[in-house]
């Protein structure tokens, strides 16, 4: 199994405070047909590492140390339009927010086109035929092209994302946290869409969460994450039924237990230490 | 323990939409088809269910902020539907509202202080000192402290600003507080919080809660009642454990069986 995704050693900090580092010397690997889950509260670093990887920092922050290796090629130090041949193409992207990553004046067909056109020239009947195709496959009926985002649901929506962002057949999928905004059943229909989508297109799949209860459905391996540092890694069970670190059992103890055995927790955070 | 306190009957609410590219449609939306809901003293009753479902629709029609069709809402023996202006004003000083975002339900350019204290001030509530001192009490009650009084909201993080929330509407000591999808919109970890934080202040206060939300697995730490809407309608309404263990509908089914993890967890998690 060779590795899709190599980051070694990432360190993110702001460019006007370079020793405060946000994201900490992180290290992990992801491998085709898998899914690593990200996992950490608000402020983990969780978001940063994959917006690092995808070369899409706040012109405020900087990578400070450290490489991101994809499919064999080093994405850092690629300039903006050498990026945008891997952004979308070979890397597709879901953001969260379903309702405000699409663009309310153009019709759903139209946005998840333009990657098409962008990166693979197509056009005419062609790309008609290729967006029903990927309407299809996300489960919209291919005639909702015509519909403008508001006409969707929020569900809907994030299945248009998902069609976006695997338009180009990309080898690696990163998922930013794509059903926190979504009701609890629509949410499983989506993991369960992006699970299938993954197999069939032996795609590598980066899922950041703040649920251990997402990550058991869906993860393949563990990374989790607490104030920019990765504290544990793991394969999904080794973390779940093992888990090493203190942070990684609290975390995994104040996520509900819906057998109601297990009477709710919050995380101490004193216990874990002041921030540094 | 088992009176009632608030107590809503056939309640009707029925929405036109526009419907059509331009809107030129109409469409009737039945938001509440003969929904009848008992919030027994000092209990939650939980209201599950999907986005429009028809939950939010109810819990501002129980406050009269939405004007209701039809049905009545009985609250410590008063008809909610037929109070107005002064009195109703009066009443709503017991029944307060926890709403689900943390960051679009506080008034950006108000104190926090300000925030938690205008209800003291509306109700004319004590003189100037002692409401400070109210919303100082409150304020370390729900975790914050006492120099958060003259910070803004967007000083504070998700679940600080729900703990506001919390003591603006709890500063008011009022007998039923309906609360909104309060933890939906917070991380797990932040949610576990926010939940134990109301668990203890309906013990200290004697509150009973109506507890709004889309995810059974959070309501089975909170509720002793729950009722599962569907498209307006009530369509299960049960105990706790009855519906956990033996649900009725397929519709709850569906909802249990979307909880993330249920699966693997009975294995795994301890």
């Amino acid at each position: 199994m060779s590795d899709l995704l190599r980051v070694e050693n990432l360190s993110v900090a702001p460019i006007a405070n370079p020793q405060r580092l946000l994201v900490n010397k992180v290290s992990f690997t992801l491998h085709s047909g898998k899914t690593t889950c990200i996992v950490g509260e608000s402020g983990s670093g969780k978001s940063l590492t994959a917006l690092t990887v995808m070369g899409l920092l706040a012109p405020s922050l900087a990578r400070t140390s450290g490489s991101v290796n994809f499919q064999g090629k080093e994405l850092t130090g690629l300039s903006n339009e050498q990026m945008s041949d891997v952004r979308g193409k070979r890397i597709g992207m879901i953001f969260q927010e379903p309702m405000t990553s699409l663009n309310p004046v153009l019709t759903v067909g139209y946005q998840i086109g333009e990657s098409l056109a962008y990166h693979l020239g197509l056009g005419g009947k062609a790309l008609k035929a290729r967006i029903e195709a990927l309407l299809l496959q996300v489960g919209i009926p291919p005639e909702r092209a015509n519909a403008y985002p508001d006409e969707l649901s929020g569900g809907q929506r994030q299945r248009v994302m998902i069609a976006m962002s695997i338009a180009c057949e990309p080898a690696m999928l990163i998922a930013d946290e794509p059903t926190t905004a979504l009701d609890v059943t629509v949410q499983a229909q989506i993991l369960a869409l992006l699970a299938e989508l993954k197999s069939r297109m032996n795609m590598g799949m980066l899922f950041i969460t703040h649920d251990f209860g997402v990550v058991a459905d869906i993860a393949d391996d563990v990374v989790v994450m607490f104030r920019g540092e990765i504290v544990e890694t793991g394969t999904v069970q080794q973390v779940l039924e093992n888990p090493q670190h203190p942070y990684t059992k609290a975390l995994l103890a104040c996520v509900p237990d819906a057998e109601g055995k297990k009477p709710l927790q919050s995380i101490d955070y004193a216990w874990l230490g002041e921030p540094a | 323990m088992s009176e009632i306190i608030l107590s809503a009957n056939h309640l009707t609410k029925t929405y036109t939409q526009r419907s059509g590219r331009f809107g030129f449609g109409r469409k009737l939306v039945k938001a509440l088809d003969d929904v009848s809901i008992n919030i027994k003293t000092g209990s939650t009753l939980a209201i599950v269910g999907e986005s429009g479902s028809g939950k939010s629709t109810l819990a501002r029609c129980l406050l009269q902020l939405l004007p209701l069709d039809a049905g009545t809402v009985q609250f410590q023996g008063q008809d909610l539907a037929a109070l107005s202006g002064d009195a109703l004003r009066a009443i709503r000083r017991n029944l307060q509202m926890v709403f689900q975002d943390p960051f679009a339900s506080l008034n950006p350019r108000m104190k926090v202080g300000e925030i938690v204290g205008e209800g003291l001030l509306i109700h004319h509530l004590g003189n100037a000192q002692e409401r400070t001192r109210k919303v100082l009490q409150m304020l370390e009650r729900v975790g914050l402290s006492a120099a958060d009084i003259n910070k803004y909201p967007h000083e504070f993080s998700g679940g600080q600003r729900q703990r506001v929330g919390i003591a603006r509407a709890l500063v008011l000591e009022p007998k039923l507080v309906i609360c909104d999808e309060p933890v939906s919109a917070l991380d797990v970890s932040i949610q576990a919080q926010i939940l134990l934080l109301l668990k203890e202040l309906q013990q200290e206060m004697g509150l009973s809660y109506l507890f709004i939300s889309h995810d059974l697995r959070i309501v089975r730490h909170v509720a002793d009642e729950i009722a599962v809407m569907h498209d307006g309608k009530i369509v299960e309404q049960g105990e706790v454990e009855s519906i956990y263990s033996s649900p009725q509908q397929a519709y709850t089914q569906n909802l249990l069986n979307s909880i993330p993890g249920r699966h693997r967890r009975t294995a795994s998690l301890i």
